[in-house]
């Protein structure tokens, strides 16, 4: 039976074929008919035949965010594979990339399998995953890349650690090559910052909370691209998760300017929120890496505005309120971000003026794909159909209550944001729509 | 109460002391005032006077302490209140109670305030947001001190007259030490000037946006200083190796009857305590003539007992 959706007179925006035009969009079966004026009538011969009628709406690819933590297997009582990807839906997202740092971490194929089947069960988004670069994210010995990237993991990072080893890092570095596979990495030395729970800055300070230096990012950030100018040319492809500094910004400036294989991507809360959040101890803004200076989310919005940023992700961290209940030395790490998160860049980067849709389209679509490698975020015909329709103008309130996630550390609740998701459709199949 | 002494309308309006960042001069020296009153019930025959009779107060205590611990108690019983003591090493969040859970047990007991020491930082504020009993600071981390920050502006209030253009010098492991940041909050906002003295490897991050001034020559201050405040080296919470050796400290930070023969005549030593001997400042200096560092344990009473009864009667007013 085939199934047909005709997206209508929306403004479609697919930046990979460079289009930002009022037009249509078919999706026939699973896939991407065609896009263009007056589709309609021509293909009204299937069963079933949907006609959404998107006047005033963007028309996108589907979004993608790769750097979330769904928390399964281990702590399903934060966040399940089902709940984080109908969240994800909800957002807008038609895939996502898991964090292996789970409990046990994905460090092999059939941990790798397992997250496939609970996502396929799930019927949501697409639910890709990384798989960690060192056994047990122990930073010693290489995980089993080969079998995991077989198994169809995108990626490699020990996210939530750096590897700190720099020789252990070379070697996985040169053994990934043969997989042709991106190697992100959360670039945090820990030497540098020791136990620190915020940045290291006048407001640690006067808090008497210990504090990490911008430079244990930056300095794990500087000797990966020495690792990454080493080991050329291969067909190596390193990855900056979450940068959060101005240093970082520099260096990711000058790997770019000499054309290294490197991309960064950077969350809403480096954007939109600095250290000074931190100053009533409310544990919803300790996150790692930490909140910063403002001149460090200046820096950031520069980065974007010049080209820099590859990929804007949520690093979506669901807590349980208990956790978060504690002493802000004590409480976890992270912010769930991922139901508020196009609103969340929309007030960051469109409302100042430093991107338009286009642009900050192509950076929730055409390039995360690009970064994990896989043939998505775009409207071209014969692409998967996984579009996201989004009413621009639309606002609403930030409201923990409703979120689909199991987990509501949130520090956005109560935030008015403007730009709505009106509808996503995973593989030519309506997942969400608004209201619903 | 005759006791206290109504300076210019004030009214105290806090129910918790958390710290002396967020309090103004003047509700500093309110309190300075009201400790005044308080002091002379020490040196009755009968040393108990009745404001806190009938109420509750808990020495929430999860970081070894003997005389803050001890001082709240005295000064507690001191105002009629009973006293219950609580001691335990910081709980771990895998096991064993949270902090809000115990408060909260506590607090269906029927305790009044919560005297709180806590390794964490913020931890007394995080409590005052979620319980509604007072809740007092007996030192959170390396965040404040703020009763200690008290004592410490009451005895150099008490001997010189004011703090107003004093030079005060603060020595020490500035990074780790509450005593300091409560000391600078306090002293600054009373008027004096303070100068940071230790090496770079224990100074705190940022430094520039505080009002300080900072010195790494205990030599070039000494001479200077109306008052030095000599911190306690904490071992306990020295992560790496911030200074190669002891001697090697206390032979740039150490105060010696040879530097104190450099310094003013009047020159007020204070030390929070305890006390490492020949660490810090040598038995002699610690013993001489300059000392006032038990009279800052005896005062330390009075601004205790002036904390809890301020508190309390704010809590009473807010329950009206």
């Amino acid at each position: 039976m085939n199934t047909e959706i005709l997206i209508k007179n929306g403004r479609v925006i697919d930046p990979a074929n460079g289009i930002d035009k009022k037009c249509d969009v078919l999706i026939v079966d699973e896939k991407i008919a065609e896009v263009g004026e007056k589709t309609q009538d021509s293909r009204l011969k299937t069963q079933d035949f949907k006609v959404i009628d998107a006047v005033g709406k963007l028309v996108v690819p589907g979004l993608i965010d790769i750097h979330v933590h769904f928390r399964e297997p281990g702590d399903e009582e934060e966040e399940t594979i089902a709940s984080g990807s109908a969240a994800a839906v909800a957002a807008g997202f038609t895939s996502v990339v898991c964090m292996p740092n789970t409990n046990p971490p994905i460090e092999n194929e059939t941990d790798v399998e397992y997250i496939h089947r609970k996502a396929r069960q799930a019927r949501k988004t697409h639910v890709y995953t990384m798989g960690a670069i060192t056994k047990g994210l122990e930073g010693v010995e290489l995980a089993e890349m080969g079998f995991m990237a077989e198994a169809g993991a995108v990626g490699f990072t020990d996210d939530g650690r750096g590897v700190q080893d720099p020789s252990v890092m070379l070697r996985a570095l040169k053994y990934a090559a043969m997989f042709d596979v991106v190697m992100a990495q959360h670039c945090q030395d820990d030497s540098f910052a020791g136990n620190g729970v915020m940045n290291a800055g006048y407001y640690s300070t006067i808090l008497g909370l210990p504090g990490a230096d911008v430079l244990a990012e930056e300095a794990m950030l500087w000797r990966d691209v020495q690792l990454v100018k080493k080991i050329r040319p291969g067909r190596i492809r390193y990855h900056a998760q979450h940068i959060s500094t101005a240093g970082s910004v520099e260096l990711i400036r000058a790997a770019k300017r000499d054309s290294l294989p490197i991309t960064c991507e950077v969350t809403p809360h480096h954007l939109l929120l600095t250290e000074e959040c931190c100053a009533e101890y409310d544990t919803n803004y300790k996150v790692n890496p930490p909140l910063r200076g403002s001149e460090d989310v200046e820096a950031l919005k520069q980065a974007v505005a010049e080209g820099l940023v590859d990929a804007l992700v949520t690093d979506h961290a669901p807590h349980l309120q208990s956790e978060k209940e504690l002493e802000f030395l004590t409480a976890p790490f992270g912010i769930a971000s991922l139901e508020c998160a196009l609103g969340l860049y929309v007030k960051a980067l469109i409302g100042p003026g430093i991107l338009d849709w286009p642009d900050l389209v192509r950076l929730m679509t055409e390039k995360p794909a690009k970064i994990i490698g896989v043939d998505k975020g775009t409207l071209g015909v014969g692409k998967q159909g996984d579009v996201t329709i989004i009413d621009p103008d639309a606002e609403y309130k930030v409201d923990v209550s409703k979120f689909r996630s199991k987990s509501r550390n949130c520090p956005y609740h109560g935030w008015t944001l403007k730009g709505r998701v009106d509808k996503t459709i995973v593989g030519g199949e309506i997942r969400f729509s608004a209201g619903d | 109460m005759a006791l206290i002494r109504k300076s210019k309308q004030f009214k105290w309006h806090r129910k918790h002391l958390l710290g002396l960042r967020e309090l103004s001069a003047e509700e500093i020296t309110f309190i300075l005032d009201t400790a005044k009153g308080f002091e002379q019930i020490s040196t009755r025959s009968v040393k108990k006077a009745p404001p806190l009779r009938g109420k509750v107060v808990v020495n929430l205590f999860f970081e070894d302490s003997t005389r803050t611990r001890n001082s709240f108690a005295l000064a507690a019983s001191r105002l009629s209140a009973d006293i219950i003591e609580f001691t335990e090493k910081a709980s771990s969040v895998s096991k064993g109670e949270t902090l809000l859970d115990t408060a909260r047990n506590l607090e269906a007991m029927g305790i009044d305030i919560v005297v709180i020491r806590h390794s964490a930082g913020g931890a007394p504020k995080f409590l005052s947001r979620n319980i509604n009993a007072c809740v007092v600071n007996a030192g959170d981390g390396f965040c404040e001190h703020p009763t200690q920050g008290l004592l410490d502006v009451y005895t150099i209030r008490k001997i010189k007259g004011t703090l107003e253009g004093l030079k005060i010098a603060i020595v020490g492991d500035i990074a780790h030490s509450r005593v300091a940041r409560s000391d600078m909050w306090a002293m600054t906002k009373l008027g004096a000037e303070v100068i940071f003295v230790g090496p770079p490897t224990l100074m705190p991050t940022q430094l520039s946006r505080l009002p300080v001034s900072v010195s790494y020559s205990l030599d070039e201050v000494i001479e200077k200083v109306d008052v030095i405040n000599m911190l306690r080296i904490q071992f306990e919470r020295l992560g790496g190796n911030p200074f190669p050796s002891i001697r090697e400290y206390s032979h740039y930070f150490g105060l010696t009857v040879e530097r104190m023969k450099r310094a003013k005549p009047d020159i007020l030593v204070m030390h929070p305590g305890p006390i490492n001997r020949g660490l810090e400042m040598e038995s002699e200096v610690a013993d001489g003539q300059n000392s006032v560092i038990l009279q800052q344990v005896t005062n330390g009473l009075a601004v205790r007992m002036a904390v809890l009864f301020l508190v309390n009667q704010a809590a009473a007013i807010a329950k009206r």
